[in-house]
Parts: structure tokens; sequence; C-alpha cells
């Protein structure tokens, strides 16, 4: 111990005190200082340009996005309008069918109606017909059978028979 | 005995000391990084601090006997 | 063409590197006459002694010494400045005027100032006095130590890396004006930078404040290593072993935190919540003592006797080379202390770098203690 101290060197401490001070301060004005500020604004400047680089890659997905909305919501419209229209048309057959359906039970109805009417008038005709034809020919088979004098006779014997029968 | 003897006495007690202890240090942070090699540079800088400090007092004790 | 340069910049890097550790190697070779550095290094003692000196902090840049065929000593290398303050004013003058010697018998007279340089130690000799007396533990009797603010080699080494520090940096600072990206050297620089600044003190000081310390961190960690590694070249500089040198890093960091540190810091210190009323004071003895002297001193200390005792460890082991040259003969100790000093060598690089970091990151984790906010 006593060895050291007595190598210790006050003066040299000194000296070294005056240098050290020296060196650090002109290290620090013309060295340090310009490097660190050099080295953190390249560092910055990375930084920075990574930043931006996920700025615009988010910028990207975000304008997807949107893009993605959009083509979404003009795809809606459109299948929204092609309902529409196929709903309209679908009501449309519908009405044009419903209407051509009535219109074509009223025709029926209405020949039905006029079938009806002309059959009876027919039926009404062919009745009289009928019976002035019947009129006729009873009016021919009674001259005939009339023209006879046995045979009015009989007639009269018969219808007397008939009489007495009932 | 000369003082001399002494004084070569006391440093070898003073590196047995620091032999031991320099020898946890680095056996235990082996085992650490083992364990867990993934903090292998946060193991290392520890250790390296605590065997300057064991190496600061070995020094320290050596020169005060010399 | 620029390659060209740049090998011959390499090989003459490396022919100084050889060439000193040469010097170095037969430095050690020369015996140490009764005066200083002399001559060959054979003994335990002497190799002892020449390991110490060299961990001390000289007055002269010696690269390597050797004795010429004529017995005369040859110094390789360059005198540096000496500067002190005496009783008598300021005294200034080259430390060749010692001429190497190092234990009190060359006396320089300045204006009637007698100085003399004992083991790397100015000197004044008391008023009278013509030469130097010892008393029996080798300790000056009539001379004292003045305050000595040399150039030595611990101080040369400290503006070497300063300036190396401005030189790198402020390049690389001026790079940025021009390109986001540095070129060449600055893209070695720039990691470290962007490591001390992401690793040391971001974590340990935490986002709100690191930008304040961070100059300071970065110079320290920078300063710390390159110096570290400096002291492991053939050049022979031991500056962050020099106790002046780590006191003064760690006073630094002791100023920085205990200047910055806010109420919630005190508050902790002076007066811990939470604790019963009568131990809060022996807490915050405990913890000014923790504050105020355990944490600059162990900061100092480790970096001081790492770097030492890594000096020490290397010279040792290349010292084998003569020591052992009995037992193992020429080429097995020269082999050994190779091999040995080698890998040691290898252990002090990566030494020098977590020194450094650890010295800049306990800086950090103290000052982010200081300023860290309460959150309760």
């Amino acid at each position: 111990m006593d060895k050291l101290l007595n190598d210790f060197s006050p003066g040299l401490f000194l000296v070294q005190t005056v240098l050290l001070l020296l060196l650090i301060f002109l290290m620090i004005k013309f060295a340090w200082k310009p490097i660190l500020n050099s080295l953190n604004e390249r560092e910055e400047g990375i930084q920075g340009a990574l930043d931006a680089a996920e700025n615009a890659k988010k910028e990207m997905q975000n304008l997807q996005a949107d893009n993605e909305k959009l083509l979404k919501e003009a795809r809606a419209e459109r299948e929204g309008m092609l309902k529409e229209a196929r709903e309209i048309k679908e009501k449309m057959i519908a009405d044009a069918k419903g209407e051509a359906q009535a219109q074509a039970s009223k025709m029926i109805a209405q020949a039905q109606e006029s079938i009806r009417s002309e059959k009876q008038a027919a039926l009404a005709e062919l009745k009289s017909q009928v019976a002035n034809i019947s009129v006729e020919i009873a009016e021919k088979v009674v001259r005939g059978e009339l023209a006879d004098k046995d045979k009015q006779l009989s007639l009269v014997d018969k219808m007397l028979g008939d009489v007495t029968l009932n | 005995m000369e003082p001399v003897t002494y004084n070569l006495i006391g440093a070898g007690l003073i590196v047995i000391g620091a032999g031991i202890g320099l020898g946890q240090i680095g056996g235990k942070a082996m085992e650490g990084i083992a364990r867990q090699p993934e903090a292998t540079g946060k193991i290392q800088t520890a250790m390296i601090i605590i065997a300057a400090l064991l190496e600061g007092l070995a020094f320290g004790a050596l020169f005060l006997g010399k | 063409m620029k390659i060209v340069q740049k090998s011959i910049k390499f090989l003459t890097v490396l022919a100084i590197a050889l060439c000193s550790f040469h010097s170095f190697a037969s430095d050690t070779d020369k015996k140490h006459d009764d005066q200083n550095d002399g001559g060959m290094i054979n003994t335990k003692e002497e190799v002892e002694a020449y390991i110490l000196h060299h961990i001390q902090d000289s007055h002269d840049f010696n690269l390597f010494s050797y004795t010429s065929d004529a017995g005369e000593r040859k110094h390789f290398g360059f005198p540096l400045p000496v500067i002190v303050s005496t009783s008598n004013g300021v005294k200034m003058f080259m430390s060749s005027e010692f001429h190497h010697n190092d234990d009190g018998h060359v006396i320089v007279d300045k204006d009637g100032t007698k100085l003399t340089k004992i083991h790397g130690k100015i000197y004044e000799l008391d008023a009278g006095a013509d030469h130097v007396a010892f008393d029996a533990d080798h300790h000056a009797t009539n001379a004292h130590k003045v305050l000595d603010f040399s150039i030595t080699k611990s101080v040369m080494g400290v503006l070497l890396v300063g300036l190396l520090l401005l030189w790198w940096f402020s390049s690389l600072a001026r790079q940025y004006k021009k390109r986001q990206v540095p070129t060449g050297f600055g893209r070695v620089l720039e990691p470290l930078v962007l490591y001390v600044r992401d690793e040391i003190a971001r974590p340990n000081i935490g986002e709100k404040h690191y930008r304040r310390f961070t100059g300071y961190l970065m110079t320290v960690f920078f300063f710390i290593w390159i110096l570290n590694l400096l002291g492991l070249t053939p050049l022979g500089f031991n500056v962050t072993g020099q106790l002046a040198v780590t006191a003064c890093l760690a006073i630094f960091t002791l100023v920085i935190y205990t200047v910055s540190g806010n109420k919630h810091y005190w508050g902790h210190i002076l007066w811990m919540p939470g604790v019963p009323v009568l131990i809060r004071p022996v807490l915050a003895i405990i913890e000014l003592a923790g504050a105020l002297v355990i944490k600059p001193f162990s900061l100092l200390v480790r970096l001081f006797a790492n770097i030492s005792a890594g000096h020490i460890v290397v010279m040792s082991l290349i010292a084998i080379m003569f020591t052992l040259k009995q037992s193992l003969g020429v080429v097995g100790a020269t082999g050994l202390s190779l091999v040995l000093s080698f890998f040691i060598t290898l252990i002090e690089v990566l030494v020098a770098f977590l020194q450094a970091y650890i010295f800049t990151m306990l800086s950090a984790l103290f000052i982010g203690m200081a300023v860290e906010e309460a959150h309760h």
C-alpha cells in the first residue's frame, strides 16, 4: 500500500485531469455531437420512412375495403332492382291472367246464357211445330179414317168399349 | 516466517475466495443461459458486472497486502 | 497504387513493431550495472526490478538500450521535457540532463535549485545539500519530492491517444455531412459508437437522460480501450496502469454522478425511506461511503490492477526465457516463454476491451442510479 501511494504522482494526476477535461470537451464538440446527431437523424429518417410505408399500406387497405364496400352495395342494389322487376313482371302476368280468366268466364257465362235461351227458343219452336205437325197429322189421320163409314162405326164402337171398361 | 510469506499466504487466500466466487458466478450464469437461452445477453451483462465487482474487491485486497 | 501504399504502411508498422520488440528483448538481455537499466538481466531480482521499472511512469521515451563493444551504454529513444514546480518556481528542462540516471547520482542544477531523479521521481535537494543521502531503507533524507508536471511517457500516451481519437472521430463526424453511411475506417468506428450508445449508455442510464452522458461515456470508453491496447504494444506505454490516471477517470465519474444526482437519489442515500428512523443515520453513513468512496475506489483499483497485473504477467512470462534458461536450456525456455506469453497476450487483448467496457458500463450504471426517476 505504501509503495502504491508512493507511486501515485499528483503531478500526473493534475495533468491527466486537465487533458481529460480538454479531451472530453473537444470530443463532444467535434465528434460525438455531430456523430450522434447524424445517427439520430438517420435513424429518425429510417423510422419515418418505415412509418410512411406502414401508413401507405394501411391507407391502401382502407381504400380496398372502401372499394369492396361500394362493390357490395352496388351488387345489392342491382339485386334489389332485379328482384323488383321480377316481382312487377310476375304481378303483371298474374293480373293479366286474372283479367283474362274473368273475361273468359264472363264470355262463357254469356255464351251459356245465350245457348240456354237459344235452346229454350228452339224447344218452344219445336214444341209448337210438333203440335202443328201433330195436329196436321191428326187431321190427315182423322180425315183418312173417317172417309169410310165402317171405320167410323168401329171407332165409335171402340171408344164406347173403352168407356165401358172405364 | 518472514512477512513476505504471510503476504503470499494472504494472496493465496484471496485468490481462493475470488476463484470460488467467480466459479459460482460463471456456473450459475451458464445454468441460467442453458435454462433460458433467449436471455443470454442479459445474463452475460449481469455476470460481467458482478464478476467485475468481485474482481475489484479481490484486486483491492491483493494490492492492500502488497 | 493505393494497395502499394497500404502495404508499405503495413510493413513499416510491422518493422517498427518487430524492431522494438527485438529491442525489448535485447534490453532485458543487458546487465543492470549498479546504476539503473544497464546490462544483462538474469536473476529473478533483476527481472523483478526491470518489470517494476517498466510499470512505472518514466521521464524519457526509451525504446531500447544496449552496451556497445567499447563497453559504453547506448540508449535508443528520445528524452521528454521535465516540468517541475520547485520551491524556487517552475523549472523546465529536458530529461536527457539526468543522463538516464535513476538513483540520485546525477544532480541537475537549475538556477541554484538542485534536482535529481530517484526511481522515476524527481526530488529537490534541501538547501545546502550537494548530494543525496539515503537512510537504511533507501529513502532520501535530505531531499523532497516536487510537484511534477512533466510530459512523461504517460502524458505522451494520453496526448497521442487524445489526438488519435480526435482525428478518427472528427473525420467520422465530417463524413456524415457528405453521406449517410460512412466509408473506410468510419465503417469500423460507427458500430463501436452505436455499441457504446445502445449497449452501455441507453440501457443503464435510461431513455430520458442518456443523451447528456453519452459524450463522456464514449470518450472514456475509447480512451481506456485504445490506451489499454497501446499498452500491449512493445512501445511500453502503461498509462491505464498508472494510479494517477485511473484515479482521475474514477473521480470524473464520481463528480458526474454526484452532481447529476436528483432528489430521489439523495433521498435514498441520506434518509432511506422505509426503514426505522433510528437506523437511517447509520444507513446514510454506509450509503455515503459507498457512493463517495467505495464506488470510485473500486473503479480506479480495478482498472489499475488489471492492466498492471497484465503487464507484469506478460513480462514475467517473457522473462522465463532468462530465468529458466539454466533448467530448460535455451530452446526450451524460449519456446515455453513464447507459447505462454503469446496466449497471455491474446487474453490481454480481451482484457483490454473488457476493462474499458466494464469501466464505462459501471460509470453508466452509477450515473443511471443517480438520475433514476422515483417510481412508486
